[in-house]
């Protein structure tokens, strides 16, 4: 490939990733098949490698591509009669079902995405999938990158990939947005699912990295869209500022080799201003004019930690009367051992040893490396350190990332010197 | 498109719907317009097993094929647009009440 040939492809595949999730949930809506619009969309990219070198790159990329890869699809139904029967059918029943949502035109590309979202996050899909459905359908990313997020060989994400796509079409499952009535028992599956995109990113559940910032940009990303689509849901707003606040801190969560640093010891002047300023706004936003919802109250614990000038002098106070509303809302082992951590903060190491201890009997946490690694920290604080070593030891042995096993092997050293 | 409700229950604990609360369902269903067809299973202990094993042999066993504690108390098929739609009946069956559960499956087309 010559130079001028790698600069269109690199320029055509730039429009294709941001358009791609927009240009995916038009022709699924079009054709009611996901397999149908993934070919046809490669194809329109393939043509436009052909057609924008020599006619140069049209005014409405996103357009041309949606055109292109249409009329791909007539002529494949034209070619294949069965295949487009079955289609037809499709589309018959789905007049009949209704359109749920007016038609946005947006640069000549009408946005059908949030019917995509809540097809890839639908509750008959296994949880497991539903953020790699959403990464490869909304955010654009290839079935090998979507594999690579979730450190799984290639193979493995093709499988649970095509799995998924089978059942969504033999058991059809409708790309439609929910009615109102349905959106509070359908929405939070579709949060939960760039949540969880998110979360992998910023603490990898495995792997050489503690974080992997590309992923937790795109969550951030695929939280803004939702949040355009869904201006009013106060929880999509809630889940961007969460997301914001915490990403803000990206640079100085991990030191020079990469090894993790907890929010009391990270240099606050490296955290990303602009960013806590937009999730702050956002944050308010979430929490005025109704009930609070789980994710409006973890980004208002994020606001606080993000405008404290440091540990010492966060509103602890406020945070653990947040957590009890986080509690009340989602009783979770979860929420329960970062309230005991908040309340230790608050009102010394002994109040917050005797919550954690509380919650030993979680089947939960029993073997989540955070509530022993909490537990450690407290015993140390209260000078025991042979209870403490004790329990380092113990939160080695579960944790998954390797910065995270580097930083627990440090706080051991320091409450149990090696001998010599 | 046709989804079969398959309706457990289990024998832990006792279903408090009434005859009447599924004369109610089944009307709604049949008023719908989506009803295909559908039965209420007798009692379990009325129930026998067959086999034919490789020789033609054949075996009869009192009982269910499994042991379970859930049990298959009867069925409905439906057709109706999508999963959403089948889900949303399966929902309102009395049989997804009081530890009952209502297994949803599309029909296969040949």
């Amino acid at each position: 490939m010559d130079e001028r040939a790698a600069g269109t492809r690199a320029s055509v595949e730039a429009v294709f990733r941001e358009e791609r999730g927009r240009l995916l949930a038009a022709l699924v809506h079009r054709f009611g098949d996901l397999d149908l619009a993934e070919d046809v969309a490669s194809e329109a990219v393939e043509a436009a490698l052909v057609h924008w070198p020599v006619e140069g790159v049209p005014a409405r990329p996103g357009a041309w591509l949606l055109t292109t890869a249409r009329r791909k699809a007539v002529d494949r139904l034209r070619r294949d009669q069965a295949y487009a029967a079955r289609l037809a059918l499709l589309a018959a029943e789905a007049e009949r079902t209704g359109g749920a949502v007016p038609e946005e035109a947006d640069g000549g590309l009408p946005d059908e995405r949030l019917r995509l979202f809540f097809t890839c996050a639908h509750p008959a899909l296994p949880a497991a999938d539903r953020g790699a459905l959403t990464l490869r359908y909304l955010a654009g990313l290839t079935t090998q990158e979507v594999a690579r997020a979730y450190l799984v060989p290639n193979a493995t994400m093709a499988q649970r990939l095509v799995r998924a796509k089978k059942k969504i079409r033999e058991a059809r499952i409708p790309f439609r947005v929910p009615e109102p009535d349905e959106l509070p028992g359908r929405l939070p599956g579709v949060l939960q699912a760039v949540y969880s995109i998110f979360t992998e990113g910023y603490a990898a559940s495995s792997g050489p990295l503690l974080q992997r910032l590309d992923l937790a940009e795109e969550a951030v990303r695929l939280g803004r869209i939702l949040h355009r689509l869904l201006p009013a849901e106060r929880e999509v707003t809630g889940l961007l500022a969460l997301m914001l606040l915490v990403h803000a801190r990206r640079d100085a969560r991990t030191g020079p080799d990469g090894e993790l640093v907890l929010l009391d010891a990270q240099d606050r002047g490296r955290w990303d201003r602009d960013m806590i300023a937009e999730g702050e706004t956002l944050a308010v936003a979430a929490l005025t004019g109704g009930p609070p919802g789980p994710y409006g109250v973890q980004a208002a614990i994020a606001a606080l930690h993000d405008e404290a000038a440091d540990a010492a002098s966060t509103d602890w106070p406020q945070v653990v009367a947040l957590y009890d509303v986080l509690l009340a809302l989602n009783p979770s082992p979860v929420v329960a051992l970062n309230r005991a951590v908040a309340v230790a903060m608050r009102d010394g190491p002994a109040a917050g040893l005797a919550l954690l201890d509380e919650l030993a009997g979680e089947p939960r946490l029993r073997a989540y490396h955070p509530w022993v690694a909490a537990r450690a920290e407290l015993l140390h604080r209260l000078g025991r350190d042979a209870e403490a070593a004790d329990a380092y030891r113990r939160a080695l042995e579960l944790a998954g990332t390797e910065p995270e096993r580097s930083h627990l092997r440090r706080r051991l050293a320091a409450v149990a010197p090696p001998e010599r | 498109m046709k989804y079969m409700l398959l309706i457990y229950g289990s024998t832990d604990t006792q279903n408090a719907c009434t005859v009447e609360d599924w004369m109610a369902y089944d009307k709604e269903v049949q008023e719908a317009g989506i009803f295909v067809t559908g039965h209420s299973l007798a009692d379990l202990t009325t129930a026998t097993t067959v086999r034919v094993d490789d020789s033609g042999e054949r075996t009869v066993t009192d009982g269910p094929f499994a042991e379970t504690r859930e049990v298959l108390g009867g069925y409905y098929v439906i057709d109706v647009p999508d999963l959403d739609v089948a889900l949303d009946w399966a929902a309102r069956c009395p049989g997804a009440r009081d530890g009952g559960t209502v297994e949803v499956r599309p029909v296969a087309e040949f």
